[in-house]
Parts: structure tokens; sequence; C-alpha cells
């Protein structure tokens, strides 16, 4: 684990999101609404919480995490090479020819890349699958899973989140950005989402509601999630779409829209990173 | 046949402790005996089979050798998605059992029959498709499976499948097991409408046809050097398989030898593009689809001397 002030983390938020910002404009790589909402929550995880090692990014040991919501693996590449496991650098070659930085996490993906996705609510019950594996195997190995809130329309969440909390997996903390935007739509106008907290206590699992940007708030989340010894955990993270750059925060065009060059000036003045 | 995966899957899990099976909620007492042996290992996931499918692959991820176990349509049209990218794209050792396959549930309708699986699970990249005739040649393939480090379909019947072989015989994944060596027709069967063509290939040299009888238990890879041979050595081959005509082992027989540029004159016997709808047991369904003796011969003679 790689402990770091919440100060500087939240500085290191502002350089992920200035990169993020001038990878898809350079690269043309869309869907920075959805990776702008889960900043904190992958910084707080990799930086604070994961037990993971760049330098040996398949140790046995480790921690696992999986974007389920692939469409934001410009973030996860992001945080990956801030992480240490590649260079900067690299992550302007997303989307080229050949490149391993797919739109959406293959096989090819980076090392540090645990699953493939692209194809929502997958993740969930590979990991469900993880996780139970670890205990029949008796290894200490933790699993986190990052949702969409618009991911939840999927049916297969919910079998994976009852045959999670029917086998008290408690080595398993799924997290949902909710950012209250889907593709097309408000989440709620589409399908039912609320009271989502209690949603999830009634499929059995322990749910925590969070501010999503606030690192203290989720960092907390992630010490009480593993306190809990008889159930998987949720952390239901409230976040903004597009959060920390004003004029896309919460502004569904930004799920498509590729920042113009000036924008991304107006990003790095409003970051403080000219 | 069930039984037959049920012992093996036993005796594999006895020597290995990967092996690990989910099943959807099917078989009622048919796995106790792994249950009393590995009952971490023996996971009920539910009826919710597109987990299942992902769940596996998770725990292949994690060192396990997995078995997911339904009937068939439940864990290859149901799941697709979830074998497709969580197990074939990710190229992890998932196995795939469908029980019940074919026509094997007539009387219990079209939702559960299944003939259109081997023509979906053929079509993933990386993955095995497997079809024995009987448990002896089960009993045969199950180690190899549990060994082999790719994806695998391993579709099977349900109970009271006629033998074919009085042994376990020895099969190699990929191979065809020539079952009765012949000279000018070549009857290649796959899965358990095994039967049908063994009595189709009497009735051929009952009429001075000299037929070879063929099991192939393996679709996906395919015996390419067998269908290499047998376009030297045959006047014609037939195909035979309780699945839609379309799209299945006949199908992919007819590929290789149109890819090939090879001149070969095949019949296809499977289940016409239509659904089973009406009410009867895997006989009658069989007589609906055309599958038996009597009806694969009275198609023949328009083409046969």
């Amino acid at each position: 684990m790689n402990s770091q002030s919440s100060v500087s983390l939240a500085e290191l938020c502002k350089k992920i999101r200035l990169t993020l910002c001038e990878v898809s404009q350079q690269t043309k790589t869309p869907h920075l609404g959805s990776c702008l909402s889960s900043v904190e929550l992958l910084a707080a995880l990799y930086w604070q919480e994961l037990n993971i090692d760049p330098l040996n990014p398949n140790k046995v040991e480790r921690d696992y995490f999986a974007l389920s919501k692939g469409h934001a693996a410009s973030l996860l590449y992001t945080v990956l090479a801030y992480r240490g496991y590649f260079p900067v650098k690299d992550l302007y070659q997303h989307g080229k020819t050949g490149s391993p930085f797919e739109e959406h996490p293959g096989v090819n993906a980076p090392a540090g890349v645990e699953l493939v996705a692209g194809s929502l609510a997958h993740a969930l019950g590979q990991f469900t699958g993880m996780a139970l594996s670890a205990k029949i195997k008796g290894l200490s190995n933790r699993f986190y899973v990052l949702m969409g809130d618009g991911e939840l329309n999927e049916g297969t969440i919910w079998e994976a989140a009852m045959f999670a909390a029917g086998q008290k997996l408690n080595n398993l903390v799924a997290i949902v950005d909710f950012n209250k935007w889907q593709g097309t739509g408000r989440s709620k106008d589409i399908m039912h989402m609320e009271p989502l907290e209690d949603k999830w206590t009634a499929f059995g699992w322990h749910s925590i509601r969070v501010n999503g940007h606030d690192l203290s708030q989720i960092t907390e989340a992630l010490e009480e999630a593993k306190t809990i010894t008889d159930k998987p955990i949720v952390i239901i993270a409230d976040t903004i779409k597009g959060a920390g750059v004003s004029f896309m925060e919460d502004d569904n065009n930004w799920h498509y829209r590729i920042p113009t060059e000036d924008e991304v000036i107006k990003i790095a003045q409003e970051l403080a990173l000219t | 046949m069930r039984n037959a995966f049920a012992k093996c899957l036993l005796t594999l899990a006895i020597q290995d402790d990967d092996i690990t099976l989910f099943y959807a909620d099917i078989g009622n007492r048919l796995f106790n005996p792994l249950k009393e042996v590995a009952p971490e290992r023996t996971i009920n996931a539910g009826i919710a089979e597109a987990n299942m499918a992902s769940m596996a692959a998770g725990a292949a991820k994690m060192g396990l050798t997995p078995f997911i176990y339904t009937i068939t349509p439940f864990t290859t049209a149901r799941n697709f998605e979830q074998i497709k990218i969580d197990i074939a794209y990710q190229n992890l050792p998932v196995n795939i059992v469908g029980t019940g396959s074919g026509l094997s549930y007539a009387n219990l309708g079209p939702t559960h029959h299944s003939f259109e699986d081997i023509a979906l699970m053929r079509s993933l990249p990386n993955m095995v498709v497997l079809a024995p005739a009987d448990s002896q040649e089960l009993t045969a393939l199950m180690p190899l499976v549990a060994k082999d480090k790719r994806p695998c379909y391993l579709r099977i019947g349900k109970k009271n499948e006629p033998v074919v072989h009085q042994e376990t015989p020895t099969l190699v994944i990929g191979e065809a097991y020539v079952i009765q060596p012949g000279e000018k027709i070549a009857v290649l069967s796959t899965g358990t409408i095994f039967p049908v063509a063994q009595a189709l290939v009497e009735q051929l040299n009952l009429q001075g046809i000299n037929a070879e009888l063929v099991s192939f238990h393996t679709i996906k890879p395919l015996d390419e050097k067998y269908l290499h041979a047998a376009q030297q050595k045959f006047e014609r081959i037939i195909t035979i398989e309780e699945h839609n005509v379309s799209g299945g082992f006949g199908s992919a027989v007819l590929e290789f030898y149109n890819e090939h540029q090879l001149a070969m004159p095949i019949h296809r016997f499977g289940i016409p593009d239509h659904f089973i709808d009406q009410v009867g047991s895997q006989a009658d369904a069989r007589k609906i689809a055309g599958l038996t003796v009597e009806s694969i011969l009275e198609s023949l003679t328009k083409v046969l001397p």
C-alpha cells in the first residue's frame, strides 16, 4: 500500500483530470464525463487502499480492481500510468493502431488491467467468482469492482449481488459511481434507481453511501468495508458526471464529446495546472 | 450420460483440488457424492446461468478448473455473451457442460430443446466443441477436458442413452474415432444420435454399400486430417447430428471441403429449420425432424446407386 495525504492526492486528481482531457483531445477518445466522475474513487483505491505493486503487477497476493464501466478505460489507463505501471507519455497512444490502449480494455491491455470490459455488467459476476475462489483456496486477496449507475440496469448485476450475499463474500467490494446519468438520459428517468443504498441492503449487502469526490469519505468507507465479516460491501458514491471541469459538470453531452484545444487550455487554467 | 458426467467429475475432483463444479440449481441428488467429498467446490450458482458463466471465468482466473453445468439451452444460448467475452475472449479454461442436448428433453418443449448450441459455440474463437456419442466416450473425454487449458463446450445427453462402446475407448480431442471402417461412403456422426448412424451403416451394408462409421466426438477443432483422407477414399459423406442442419457439424464439414476446394458430395442430416412444437417423446421428435434410419434412407435413395 502506498499512503498519500489527502492534500497531495487531491493535487494528483487534478493532474489526472488534465491528462484525461489532453489525451481525449489529442486522441479523440470519448467518455470524458464518465471518466471524470470516478477520479477520486480510483485515486483512493490506487494510492490508499489496494495491495498492489506496479513493479510486480501479477503478484499472487495482490488486491484486484475491475473497471466494469469499461468506457471509462481512459481513466484506468491514466491512473495506472501515474501509479507507475507505465510512462504517462504512453497514454497518448490511446486508440492508435496496434496500441495496448483500446477504447475498452482488451486482452492486450497493459499490465495492471485485470479484466476485459466494454459490454456492461460483466465484472461483478467474474469478481464474485474470483472472491469465492479465493475463499475456496484460503487466499486473502480482496476484490474491488467499479460500476456505473446506468450499468445497474443489467440483470446480471443482481444475479451476482444475490449470489455474493448468499456466500457472505466479505472480500468483495462493489463501488457504484452514481453520477445520475447514463448514455442518453437521467438514470432515474430510465429505470427506478433510488433508494439505491436500501436496494443493495435488501440484496444482503453492507451498504455505505459517500460523496464520491470526497477522498476522506471514500477512504473511510474502504476502511469500514474491511471490518465487515459476513457480507459483501457496496459503496454508493454520489458523484457528478464531468466533475472538476466547470463546463462539463452534469452535462451529459460530455459522454461522447471531445474537447477542443482551446477548451483544454481553459481546463488547465481551471485546474491551476498551466 | 449425466450420471457418467457426475461420476467422472467426482473421480477428477478427488485427484485434483482445483476441479470445481458450478451448477444452475439442477441435478437434484446427482452431485451428492461430490458434495460429500468437496462441499466447497460443489457450488449451486442458482437459477442464474449468465452469472454462473461469469463466475466460472473468475474461478478460472484464480487457478481453479471450473465446470459449469445445466440444461443445454440455458448454458449456451441464455448466457452466450458471458461465454463469448468472459470465457472465450479471455481464453480461460472453463468447461461448459450442456446436459439434455438436442431433443433429449423433447417432451419439455422448444424451451428445453437445443439445436443451435453447436452453431453458437463453434462460432467462438478459442472454443473446443465436443459431443460424445455415449457415456463411454464421455468418460474418455473428461480427463482430457480437465487437463486442457482451452475453453471447452461439452454437449451431452440426459440418461439411458444406448451404449455404443462396450469399454471406454482411447480418444484424442480433435481426432475422429472410426468405429467401423468402410470403403464407399463415410457416415460421420456427432453426439448421441450415434445409434441412428450405426443402424444406417448396417442398412447400407445390407444393401451392398460398404460404409464407414465414425464418431466425430470433436466438432472443433475439426479433424481435418481425417477429412482430407476421406476425400481420397470415399465417394460421398453423410453427416448426422441432432442439431439444426444449418450451422452445426454438417456445416463444419461442408465448410472444410469448400475452403479447401475439394470435391465431395455431402449429405447432411439434422433438424430442419423449424421448431419442433408438437408434444412427443425424443423418438417422436426425431421422426418429425426426419432423423430416423428410414427417413434418412429414403432421402438417400434418390442419390445412391
